[in-house]
């Protein structure tokens, strides 16, 4: 599947950082998402966790 | 069909023992989404009890906090009618956006995970010299005072800049104005006079900054003086007396479930899951959050009408049946993940991060310090924050 972050929705909450380190990483500015690795394993447990407890609804998962 | 057409009055708060939300507030979750009358008045308005339905409406941006609350879902004033009466500058909880986004980034760069791993050894040291504060202060003293309050003190004090030398005046009217038992305007009053303290440190900042936020915040040309002395009181509020109850009301809690805290012992590995197991179970904001419609709003097949208040119950939210099994249990290694004590949406707490740290640190070290530690009252006789907005213990004495 593939991951879309949002860095306008994006409220710094780190959720996704501290989750899924591998896949996401926070901004030094201002601590908004950066997504590290956009192709996930279909059922990725790290990106379904990191999308179900971003506060602000900034990560999106498309199945391929 | 009740009887009665007339919704209830008010959110149940009267709790029956130290750690559950009320049994009456619990109840009202066959109806997630209702309709309840609010203080003083009588108005109607909506409580929302379960995790789904109040995540869906703390992440919706029609449901917002930048007016002015009026109305309280119980008799003792919520925080946000007090603070309502006079929003002062810089306290980006009760703006929306595009302010609200402008000031909290200011802030949210000192907050990553990141930032927070560095920060470790220093939260470690700082932890260390409590444990030891403890040890000499001797058995029969109080944890509250001398490691819950003085960890998350010294560390926030020294993020903003603020010199730990005034806490007993920032400590003070701190407590003051989160007392739900005192009048409205006393708690105003007290906010006054810690954003007045904070006034005059922001220009000083500037003459003479420091490696700190206040100095970095003083600096910025695109946040004004009076912002950056709201924002500064904010995170020194937020970022001590939460964090405090936390470390005392889950000592006490673990102190209480000697089962779970066997599982802890020797095994540092589970203490993340058990914070988070902790921040769900006791829920500190016990009074909930509150957002006014902004616009008409359907939710659940429920009319939600411009200008009308909400109340997400975190604390009911967090023992929802439909999320957590057995939700009335502490159980330290289940997943409970997605808990709401920090609340959703783009107002999730901004400190979350470095709780999680000072919290992992914290019990970690004070329980390996003193295997033996042990309640040195019954715990009937711990006094309970029950009127306070941030839920804990005033004290707890202990011993080991």
């Amino acid at each position: 599947m593939r991951i879309a972050a949002d860095r306008e929705v994006c409220t710094s909450a780190g959720m996704c950082a501290l989750t899924a380190p591998g896949r996401f990483d926070q901004d030094e500015a201002d601590g908004r998402v950066v997504l590290l690795d956009a192709d996930a394993p279909d059922g990725d447990p790290e990106a379904l966790a990191a999308a179900e407890l971003c506060p602000s609804g900034a990560i999106t998962l498309t199945d391929l | 069909m009740s009887r009665s057409e007339e919704p209830p009055y008010g959110m149940p708060y009267d709790r029956e023992t130290r750690y559950d939300p009320p049994s009456a507030l619990l109840e009202l979750q066959d109806q997630p989404v209702r309709r309840i009358r609010y203080y003083p008045d009588g108005v109607e308005g909506w409580l929302v009890t379960g995790h789904a339905e109040g995540r869906r409406v703390l992440a919706d941006p029609r449901f917002v906090t930048g007016e002015r609350f009026v109305h309280s879902p119980t008799e003792l004033p919520h925080v946000f009618v007090s603070i309502s009466e006079q929003v002062p500058p810089g306290f980006f909880l009760f703006y929306d956006p595009p302010e609200h986004t402008r000031l909290r980034r200011k802030v949210t760069g000192v907050f990553t995970v990141k930032r927070m791993r560095e920060l470790e050894p220093r939260i470690a040291d700082i932890v260390d010299a409590r444990v030891e504060a403890l040890r000499e202060a001797g058995p029969g003293a109080d944890l509250v005072r001398e490691f819950a309050l003085p960890v998350p003190a010294l560390v926030i004090c020294e993020m903003l800049g603020v010199p730990y030398e005034d806490r007993d005046a920032f400590q003070r009217n701190s407590a003051d104005m989160l007392d739900l038992a005192r009048s409205v305007e006393d708690r105003n009053k007290s906010m006054a006079e810690l954003f007045g303290y904070l006034m005059q440190l922001v220009p000083a900042k500037r003459a003479e900054p420091g490696e700190d936020m206040l100095s970095a915040l003083a600096a910025d040309d695109e946040v004004h003086d009076v912002e950056a002395a709201g924002m500064g009181l904010i995170l020194l509020v937020a970022g001590h007396e939460t964090t405090a109850n936390m470390l005392a009301l889950g000592t006490m809690a673990l102190l209480e479930h000697p089962d779970q805290l066997a599982r802890l012992t020797g095994a540092p590995v589970l203490w993340p899951a058990a914070v988070e197991e902790l921040l769900r179970y006791l829920t500190v904001a016990h009074n909930g959050v509150m957002r006014i419609v902004k616009e008409d709003a359907e939710i659940d097949g429920r009319r939600f009408r411009a200008g009308e208040h909400v109340t997400v119950a975190l604390q009911a939210a967090n023992r929802d049946p439909g999320k957590y099994e057995r939700p009335g249990d502490l159980d330290v290694e289940r997943d409970a993940q997605g808990h709401m004590a920090f609340g959703h949406g783009l107002h999730q707490c901004v400190g979350q991060q470095l709780a999680r740290v000072e919290m992992r640190i914290g019990f970690a070290k004070l329980f390996a310090a003193f295997p033996g530690l042990r309640l040195a009252v019954p715990s009937e006789q711990i006094p309970m924050r029950s009127d306070m907005a941030v839920y804990g213990v005033h004290t707890l004495p202990v011993e080991w």
